[in-house]
């Protein structure tokens, strides 16, 4: 979607919850399916539209883990902590995803091409340590693995 | 009738309205239940859990947002309940700096007291993982500490609701929570009106001014310089708190001697500037009225609401009058005029403010605000600068003779003093543009008692001393006084009626600005101060406690203490300060003449709501 589409459709978004009480989070979450992301420009068009404040805007943006304040990659990487793939030693996977993608986690490439997350359980403990590329599950890896799989999503 | 609702608190029962929260109803029963996020009027969200109270029910209530039922039995002073404050006070300390010998609120932190009052003998008793902040100190009124933030909120509720600025907010979560402004971005980079209500909120050192004592020690140290200064009237009234004296106490006398003590080479008083204020102001309004200008005409000396208009409300640009704020233009006359009759080269001139306002170092930096490229004012300390330099010069403030201020820009009437509440810029122009436009004279009025006279009478006894000038206490046109957020009133001048209007606090401004927009109010003249009771309660101001604050009204209070200031001069309207008149004569020629236009009036600039 062009950005002139996407204000657009902010606006309609904004139009439609103008005057409700708490009518910030359904605008923040819209804009996240719109943009993927709430940058500063989107959150001060929320801002002035509701007629709140731009710091009121950000504090619900920075309160609740579902909005990100950054553009995603486009593709988003989870590696569990969950206890099992902790045990089993997923901190040096996501170690090794430091160190090849240059990204501290909750980040996102310099190119957009990743965006590093570590999560809580993905609920494959079986298969620890796993680590999530998209839709795809990856599981019992070695950091060794590592450099191979980012390869195949960088082609 | 009020409908009184019964209860018992300690074993003392108390008759209060419906509504009353446990926390007012136990102040009324002699009980002080300790706070830290309440503040009166402004903040009451029960989030530091310092005032729970048993109720009997299964979980403690705050008591600042519980309200009163019928037979309810309130205990507030069980050894379950002072446990459980002080372990929330400890846990409120372990992420707390607790660096108090150097920090500015030292002995008048709300913290600080309440680990005395709460008996916490180890500051230390929770350790763990502790945040750490920048201070962050790029704004030329305000600096934030973090590192010393209690995350009460007190600060946000006046910038959001009373200033309806709301340029700060928390951000984050859990212990990450933090206040501060959206984006990371220092508060300079906001649209921050600078006025300093949140400092005037904080009950730690997490916001306090930026320091210009080091400035002007240096000033007063650097012998090739003419150092002179000025206090604004809101200061005379509330610097001796700082100094054990009763609130609504005037000071004036020895202010004049302290300021003098402090080495500076001339005592002037910005009353005198405020009084120049009111015959330019009053002789623009005049002309705008006759020949048909920009019409409300409202008030500029408050350099809060200056930049609130400027960037919130920018079409009523043209609304603002030109007039320099009263400190700015004794500045420019400081730099003019005083230095041609004193033989000195205006470079070698520096003029320090002493003001209530944390706005007013904002403003003295205003390159608008110049001649011949020096600033008008060089240098701006607030009434607690002022009074830590008393203190750092060991100057016994409390047994000082009163002295008065050097003549020539230190004469003053009482339409002047009375600049510093809300109403008084308003009373005292309506005092002369009513005198000058119907050649008439006012006189003193008796009223019968209200408000005001029951807060002058609070304030005599506080300060245990007679109302001399009774009769003298009220002029015309006192309906602009008090504490109402918007106070309106006609005034039939000739043949036309004058509509006014009066606002303090930002807020109340931008309700006002908005009537005027959906064009339901029509006015001719409007007074605006950026807070709320006006200067008298500046960002600048003695900081009062929230405790102190639900036993008296600073705003109140201090006013009353100005009104009787103003009772007590034998001049009250400024066209009749002698002082002024000998300047239009010698100096300036008229009001709102070429050479008053060059030094004493100014411009105003659009300032953007987000930075870009």
């Amino acid at each position: 979607m062009p950005d002139k589409e996407k204000y657009a459709k902010l606006q309609e978004v904004i139009e439609k919850h103008k005057g409700e009480r708490g009518a910030v989070m359904p605008c923040l979450q819209e804009a996240m399916n719109i943009f993927g992301y709430v940058p500063q420009d989107v959150q001060e068009m929320i801002a002035d539209g509701l007629g709140t404040t731009l710091s009121e805007v950000y504090g619900v943006s920075t309160f609740y883990s579902q909005f990100s304040l950054k553009p995603k990659g486009k593709h988003v990487i989870g590696v569990c902590l969950g206890t099992a793939c902790y045990v089993k030693g997923s901190q040096k996977i996501l170690d090794t995803l430091c160190e090849e993608l240059k990204i501290q986690p909750g980040d996102t490439t310099d190119d957009g091409l990743f965006t590093l997350n570590a999560t809580r359980c993905l609920g494959a403990c079986g298969l620890a340590p796993v680590m999530m590329i998209g839709e795809d599950v990856f599981g019992r890896l070695t950091p060794d693995q590592v450099p191979g799989i980012l390869d195949k999503f960088r082609a | 009738m009020e409908n009184l609702v019964k209860l018992t608190i300690d074993g003392v029962s108390v008759e209060v309205p419906a509504g009353t929260t446990v926390l007012e109803a136990a102040k009324k029963a002699g009980i002080n239940i300790p706070t830290l996020c309440y503040l009166k009027d402004i903040n009451q969200i029960g989030a530091c859990r310092m005032c729970i109270v048993d109720t009997g029910a299964r979980a403690f209530g705050a008591a600042c947002v519980l309200p009163v039922t019928e037979g309810m039995n309130v205990k507030t002073n069980t050894p379950k309940i002072r446990e459980a404050r002080r372990v929330n006070l400890e846990l409120l300390l372990s992420n707390h700096d607790k660096k108090c010998l150097d920090c500015v609120r030292n002995q008048k932190c709300e913290l600080q007291q309440m680990c005395q009052d709460l008996g916490v003998d180890d500051v230390d008793k929770y350790k763990g993982k502790m945040n750490s902040y920048d201070i962050d100190d790029l704004s030329p009124s305000i600096v934030r500490n973090n590192n010393k933030c209690i995350l009460c909120r007190r600060c946000v509720a006046a910038c959001v609701n009373t200033q309806a600025v709301g340029v700060i907010g928390p951000m984050g979560r859990g212990f990450k929570t933090k206040i501060g402004s959206a984006w990371e971005q220092p508060l300079n980079d906001v649209a921050c009106i600078n006025c300093g209500q949140c400092i005037a909120a904080c009950p730690t050192g997490a916001l306090y001014e930026k320091d210009s004592t080091k400035a002007v020690w240096d000033l007063l140290n650097d012998e090739t310089k003419h150092v002179v200064v000025q206090p604004a009237p809101a200061v005379r009234v509330a610097l001796g708190e700082e100094f054990g004296l009763p609130m609504g106490t005037s000071v004036t006398g020895k202010l004049a001697a302290a300021l003098r003590r402090l080495g500076f080479e001339k005592v002037f008083d910005t009353d005198w500037g405020a009084d120049l204020t009111i015959m330019e102001e009053g002789t623009e309004f005049i002309n705008r009225v006759k020949n048909g200008g920009v019409l409300p005409m409202i008030t500029s000396c408050s350099p809060g609401w200056i930049k609130f208009c400027e960037t919130y409300y920018p079409d009523f640009i043209p609304n603002l009058s030109t007039c320099k704020s009263p400190h700015e233009m004794e500045g420019a006359m400081i730099k003019s005029y005083w230095a041609e009759k004193a033989g000195i080269d205006p470079k070698d001139i520096r003029v320090v403010s002493v003001m209530p306002c944390t706005a007013k170092k904002f403003e003295a930096k205003r390159p608008e605000l110049s001649h011949n490229g020096m600033q008008d004012v060089d240098e701006v300390i607030t009434t607690r600068e002022l009074a830590r330099m008393i203190k750092e010069a060991g100057i016994d403030f409390a047994n000082l003779p009163d002295e008065d201020f050097d003549p020539m820009l230190g004469e003053s009437t009482g339409a002047a003093v009375i600049f510093g509440a809300t109403g008084g810029v308003m009373e005292a122009a309506l005092r002369t543009v009513y005198e000058i436009m119907t050649e008439s004279k006012i006189e003193p009025e008796e009223v019968e008692d209200n408000d005001i006279f029951t807060t002058v009478k609070e304030a005599a006894r506080r300060t245990v001393k007679e109302i001399v000038n009774k009769t003298k206490l009220f002029m015309a046109f006192h309906d602009v006084r008090g504490l109402k957020g918007v106070k309106e009133a006609t005034i039939r001048i000739n043949d036309t009626d004058v509509n006014v209007a009066v606002a303090h606090g930002t807020a109340n401004a931008a309700k006002l600005l908005d009537s005027i927009r959906s064009g339901e109010k029509t006015y001719h003249f409007i007074e605006v101060m950026a807070c709320p009771g006006g200067c008298v309660t500046g960002g600048g101001q003695p900081i009062v406690s929230a405790q102190k604050r639900m036993e008296c009204d600073p705003k109140a209070l201090r006013a009353a203490a100005l009104y009787l200031e103003d009772a007590g001069k034998p001049e009250r309207k400024s066209h009749e300060n002698a002082s002024i008149m000998n300047l239009y004569k010698d100096y300036l020629g008229e009001p709102n003449g070429h050479l008053a236009h060059e030094l004493l009036h100014t411009h105003y600039v659009e300032r953007p709501k987000y930075k870009k």
